[in-house]
């Protein structure tokens, strides 16, 4: 058996509770994980010391973590990896993390797992139209699609050990553009509500908006949104040529389902469709679809959630 | 001048049907076409063609059939044309193995890269390719500028970052915000003479291998209903049922 390694998801400078899933799929996978996180101020791993499942938690510490940089996290947390198999979060940049890690080590890697079953990973290909199972000969790197494990719940020992390390880093950030709205991003958040062309202009995007903040949800839109209207900007695409996500929860308003806006979204764990045209693709996908105009919905759902949040 | 190299996989399109035969998918009557992303990558790399000199070498990994893909690069107005053949399936270890390879022999200054494949959707070729050869390394970039160094746009948490890369280095293309140029017919004359130059190299085992392949889990059919006024009952389920609010 294989020993486990879980990269801590770290978060706008906090260990996110993706970490503690990591954990329970290692467990999947067999063993009692070490936990590594990476970080400039080793206070930070104090959060993940207190997922349980964990064998042990080490402060990975180095001034690399304070900027992403790939080349620069891969060595800083190579260095401090046993080998096994190491598991990191799906996200963007664990994914990119997760790649030059395995490449470093002159191993594979394993991208998007939802299952692990007797040692084996399955993983959506083709856009989530298919799913791919394979078996390891060696040791990997596994990123995880986040809300698929369940948390490994709290209760761990507290205890961490802290490392120092180093990276050389290769890119520097010149600039940051921070979004105009405080908004979450759609690859960052837990609930999408979001718009297709059945929203008729942009502007009617600000009901969604309402949605959202009443929910701390993010806003998303359809390829066909974003082409057609300026105001809509690419960052806020959910697809095959947009963004991959995998919420709690995914709200589709006047969008039809179209198979590539499926390939971003279809593995989320609830669906909601608002959506008139009750033979509309997107409604075989939903958990609870509405058959009605946004006109009519949105406000009856505003104000509903609203109360509930009161 | 600078050397270029940008990477082109074929895929199955994108509006096709997947099916699955016994254990496996069964690509036979499927449509191939470019992976959609690197269709950015060959636009990126041919605008930093134009604007520093140089040439564009596209180069695939895979059998005689994906000729088509590298025609298609050609016809756009990339200069050379490279395909390492091997009929396989490719973990990532064997893929980049064999890629880095071919980048040190042809010498390149920059690779670009799709920021994933539509069949694998992995995103693991740019990043790994990059340590591989220990080069710098960017993903998912929405805007690239050239010069001695890249200056490349790429989201960041809460916004987007403009980051410096020193060269060499493998930049994965996300769409961004450029249009692809589309071939001309001087492009498709020229693509249909051009050779492909078909190298050979010892492909490493792969140690991850493919158990199966199957459909999507079906969904159970949800609840559905009919008017506005049912979002009150749903907004409810969502919090005592689903239990996401
Ligand atoms: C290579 C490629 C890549 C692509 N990538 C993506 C991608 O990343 N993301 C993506 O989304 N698409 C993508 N597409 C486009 C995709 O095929 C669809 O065209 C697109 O998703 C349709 O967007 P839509 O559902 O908003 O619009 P439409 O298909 O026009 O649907 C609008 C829907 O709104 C409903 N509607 C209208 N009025 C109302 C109302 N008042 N109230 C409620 N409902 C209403 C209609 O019934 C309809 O179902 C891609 C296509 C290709 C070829
Ligand atoms: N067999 C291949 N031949 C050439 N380029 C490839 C191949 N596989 C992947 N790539 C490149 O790497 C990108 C990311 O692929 P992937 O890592 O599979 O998501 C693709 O968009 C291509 O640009």
């Amino acid at each position: 058996m294989s020993e486990t390694i879980v990269i801590a998801e770290i978060v706008k400078g906090a260990v996110h509770l993706t970490t503690s899933e990591l954990i329970t799929a290692a467990h999947a996978l067999g063993s009692q994980p070490t936990v590594i996180v990476p970080c400039a101020d080793a206070s930070v791993a104090d959060a993940a010391a207190q997922f349980s499942g964990a064998a042990k938690v080490i402060a990975a510490k180095s001034d690399v973590f304070s900027n992403y940089d790939a080349a620069g996290w891969a060595s800083a947390i190579d260095a401090v990896a046993p080998a096994g198999i190491i598991l990191t979060s799906a996200s963007p940049q664990s994914k990119d993390l997760a790649a030059r890690l395995a490449a470093r080590r002159g191993i594979s890697v394993v991208q998007d797992v939802v299952k692990i079953e007797g040692g084996n990973l399955t993983s959506p290909i083709y856009s989530g139209k298919a799913m791919q199972t394979v078996s390891l000969t060696g040791d990997a790197v596994v990123t995880v699609r986040p809300n698929v494990f369940d948390s490994s719940g709290s209760g761990g020992s507290g205890d961490v050990s802290v490392v120092d390390t180093t990276g050389n880093v290769a890119t520097a950030v010149q600039e940051f553009m921070a979004r105009a709205s405080s908004r979450l991003d759609v690859a960052e958040a837990n609930i999408i509500v979001s718009g297709g062309r059945g929203m008729g202009s942009p502007a009617n995007f600000s009901h969604l908006e309402a949605i959202a903040d009443t929910i701390g949800a993010a806003v998303g839109a359809s390829r066909a949104a974003v082409d057609t209207w300026e105001d809509i900007p690419h960052s806020m695409q959910v697809g095959q040529t947009g963004k991959t996500v995998n919420p709690n929860l995914y709200i589709a308003v006047g969008i039809s389902g179209a198979i590539q806006h499926l390939a971003g979204m279809r593995s989320s764990k609830y669906i909601v469709a608002i959506n008139k045209d009750a033979d509309a693709p997107i409604f075989q996908h939903a958990d609870y679809g509405i058959v009605a105009t946004w006109e009519e919905a949105l406000p009856v759902l505003q104000s509903s959630l609203a109360s509930m949040m009161a | 001048m600078a050397n270029i190299i940008v990477l082109v996989k074929q895929v199955p399109d994108t509006n096709a049907r997947i099916a699955v035969a016994g254990d496996r998918v069964d690509l036979s009557a499927v449509k191939k076409v470019m992976s959609p992303y690197d269709e950015f990558a060959v636009e990126t790399a041919l605008q930093h063609r134009d604007s520093s000199g140089g040439e564009v070498t596209a180069v695939t990994v895979g059998g005689a059939g994906a000729d088509k893909v590298l025609k298609d690069a050609k016809a756009i107005g990339v200069d050379h044309i490279v395909r390492i053949d091997c009929d396989a399936e490719l973990d990532s270890n064997a893929l980049q193995t064999v890629l880095a390879t071919a980048v040190s022999n042809l010498g390149a200054d920059v690779v670009y890269c799709g920021k994933s494949a539509a069949d694998t959707g992995a995103g693991s070729t740019g990043p790994g390719l990059a340590e591989r050869l220990g080069w710098s390394s960017v993903s998912n970039t929405i805007s690239v500028a050239f010069g001695d160094q890249l200056s490349v746009v790429m989201p960041a948490s809460g916004g987007n970052a403009r980051v410096s890369v020193p060269l060499p280095a493998v930049v994965s293309c996300d769409k961004g915000n450029i249009k692809v140029r589309k071939p001309n017919v001087k492009g498709i004359m020229q693509a249909k003479k051009a050779k492909v130059d078909v190298h050979n190299f010892d492909i490493p085992t792969s140690s991850i291998s493919v158990v199966s392949h199957s459909m999507p889990p079906a969904k159970p059919a949800g609840k559905s209903y009919q008017g506005g006024a049912a979002a009150a009952e749903v907004a409810q389920l969502l919090r005592d049922e689903a239990n996401v609010i």
